[in-house]
């Protein structure tokens, strides 16, 4: 095959991740879409097997087949039997933290592509190959690592509360100076032990970057971390001439940053407060004595009595609802109260779950209509005309807090305003705080009642409860 | 190739990138993150590239780590953003209903 070919090729590949994000961004083309994206990946992975990029002082392009080819395929199928069946086995609940660590072995991966090939220039290497190699190895670590610590996070193998430490700013400070430092020392003197260094310093970067982030905030990371591995696709692209990598990495990166800074928006966050929030905020007071404050909670026949007599309900779902497995359980009292000719309408926020748009993801899956969904603007103004609120595993998106308590991790947050309905049910595991950690004033509220237990099985004895009545 | 063609390609891109996801409804913000993350896995084409040119052990072992990295992150995003989307599919149930109470009405002419 001609260099010619390979090129439009590849011009072809890049055309169609266009085609993807753009499918991908509506829901009717979404998973054309993204279908579209992977027939461009395989048909640019299947070309470079019949035509091979010209190595070392150019002139080393040779014809087929390509060295090490045992070898690539084996590694190629190791990582196939890896990859298909964890994206194929995960749990709805798990897919957050599964794109996290797809995000931070593709950042891995290009570090590690940009240290062989400064292995391989060796002392050939121009200039500006080396600036970009430096970029790659330096942005691919911290996304390598950031993306462990956001997964982590999200698996709870750790706390999700920000980690701040004494001098912690000046700490990452120090360590971005040093990875800056390294870097130039990198370009001006060439040679492998300073890329080691780099690279390792990278790597704690990355680490001292993510920590502060408090758990709420993780899906705005993960998707800055993923517009930083489409970056460092472009500079591989720089280095191993190969336009494909030049646009799909630089259309990541762009694409990347956009989304980044859409979810911010839809948390009412800035991306700077994000990031570096932990650091400003004041630290809580008077968490502590709420403790032994008394809650009213209720039996499944109470809720019942109190959803029989209603004349209008909202359903407010959260990762409580994901993680009980409770969506088809909820479409079932909903259709319940609807029979009885209760107006139902679901309350979704656009973070509520771990990720944006998890809810309606959940809800899609139990098959509830489209049009009970209500988005935050639209169903908040008519909770004054609500009897009653149902927030079933859910927290921090109803918690008063977000507009009542400035310097909290969550403050600024448009919430759902579900303290104007007449009458409030929380079904919750427990009376452990949310996701970001904050204590919820709304559980003490009088016009507040708690059902304790899992969502699944307490909407459960809801549904039949409500059905005897 | 000479630095201003790989400028013009890298603006270009930057603007594409801009305005293809400009307006995207939150419900989509997951999905798309998940798609773009597994368009960067064709860093897999040039992890090949750099396994083909290794010299040495140390070279090759360094790009298969970096191909199975890779396919990780291209296979694996793909088929969990198509995971992902297979939940907005158009109800299941309403339409095989529709089409049973379509069967049963022409049933029912005849």
């Amino acid at each position: 095959m001609s260099s010619t070919w390979y090129s439009l090729i590849g011009l072809a590949s890049g055309v169609a991740f266009i085609l993807a994000l753009k499918g991908l961004s509506h829901p009717k083309t979404a998973r054309r879409g993204n279908l579209i994206g992977a027939a461009g990946a395989t048909v640019a992975t299947l070309s470079v097997f019949l035509y091979v990029t010209p190595g070392k002082d150019g002139a080393e392009a040779h014809s087929l087949p390509i060295h090490n080819l045992g070898w690539i395929l084996g590694a190629i199928a190791l990582g196939l039997i890896v990859g298909v069946p964890a994206a194929r086995k995960v749990e709805m609940t798990q897919m957050p933290q599964l794109v996290a660590l797809f995000n931070g072995v593709g950042g891995g991966a290009a570090a590690l592509v940009a240290i062989v090939e400064y292995l391989n220039l060796g002392d050939t290497a121009t200039t500006a190959e080396v600036i970009f190699t430096v970029f790659t190895v330096v942005v691919g670590c911290v996304s390598f690592s950031g993306s462990i610590i956001t997964f982590m996070k999200l698996q709870e193998l750790m706390t999700t509360r920000p980690v701040v430490f004494p001098g912690g700013r000046f700490v990452i400070a120090g360590t971005l100076v040093a990875v800056l430092g390294v870097s130039v020392w990198v370009v001006v003197a060439l040679g492998t032990t300073p890329l080691l260094v780099l690279a390792l310093l990278s790597l704690l970067f990355g680490i001292l970057f993510v920590l502060p982030v408090g758990g709420a905030d993780v899906p705005i990371v993960i998707s800055l971390l993923n517009a930083f591995t489409g970056l460092t696709v472009a500079a591989s692209g720089y280095v191993l001439s190969s336009t494909l990598l030049i646009i799909a990495g630089t259309l990541v990166g762009a694409s990347g940053t956009i989304l980044t800074r859409l979810m911010a928006e839809a948390m009412g966050r800035s991306l700077f407060g994000t990031l570096f929030g932990a650091f400003t905020a004041k630290p809580q007071a008077a968490t502590g004595a709420a403790e032994e404050r008394p809650v009213r909670s209720g039996s499944p026949d109470d809720v019942a009595i109190l959803l029989n007599y209603a004349r209008r309900v909202v359903i407010v779902p959260g990762f409580g609802l994901a993680v009980a497995q409770a969506q088809h359980t909820v479409r079932e009292l909903a259709d319940l109260m609807i029979s009885k000719g209760i107006d139902v309408a679901y309350g979704i926020h656009p973070v509520a779950g771990r990720m944006p748009g998890h809810m309606n993801v959940l809800l899609a899956e139990a098959n509830v209509p489209y049009d009970q969904l209500a988005e935050m603007d639209e169903v908040n103004p008519t909770f004054g005309q609500t009897d009653v609120a149902i927030v079933i595993g859910a927290n921090d998106v109803v918690n008063p807090a977000a507009q009542t308590t400035p310097g909290c991790p969550i403050y600024g947050m448009p919430i759902l305003e579900v303290s104007n309905a007449g009458n409030i049910i929380f079904l919750k595991r427990s009376m452990r705080p949310g996701f970001a950690g904050i204590e919820n004033e709304l559980l003490y509220d009088p016009k507040t009642m708690l059902l304790f237990g899992d969502a699944k099985a307490s909407l459960t004895k809801v549904v039949s409860a409500l059905k005897a009545l | 190739m000479d630095a201003m063609a790989i400028t013009s390609i890298f603006v270009l891109s930057v603007f594409v990138g801009f305005e293809v996801v400009s307006k995207v409804s939150s419900t989509l913000h997951t999905p798309l993150m998940s798609g773009a993350n597994a368009i960067h896995g064709v860093i897999l084409v040039g992890a090949i590239i750099v396994a083909d040119h290794s010299e040495n052990n140390l070279e090759l072992g360094l790009s298969l780590a970096a191909i199975v990295l890779a396919t990780i992150n291209m296979v694996g995003g793909f088929v969990v953003t198509d995971r992902m989307l297979e939940m907005f599919k158009p109800k299941k149930d309403a339409s095989a209903a529709a089409k049973k109470e379509d069967e049963a009405a022409k049933g029912g002419q005849k």
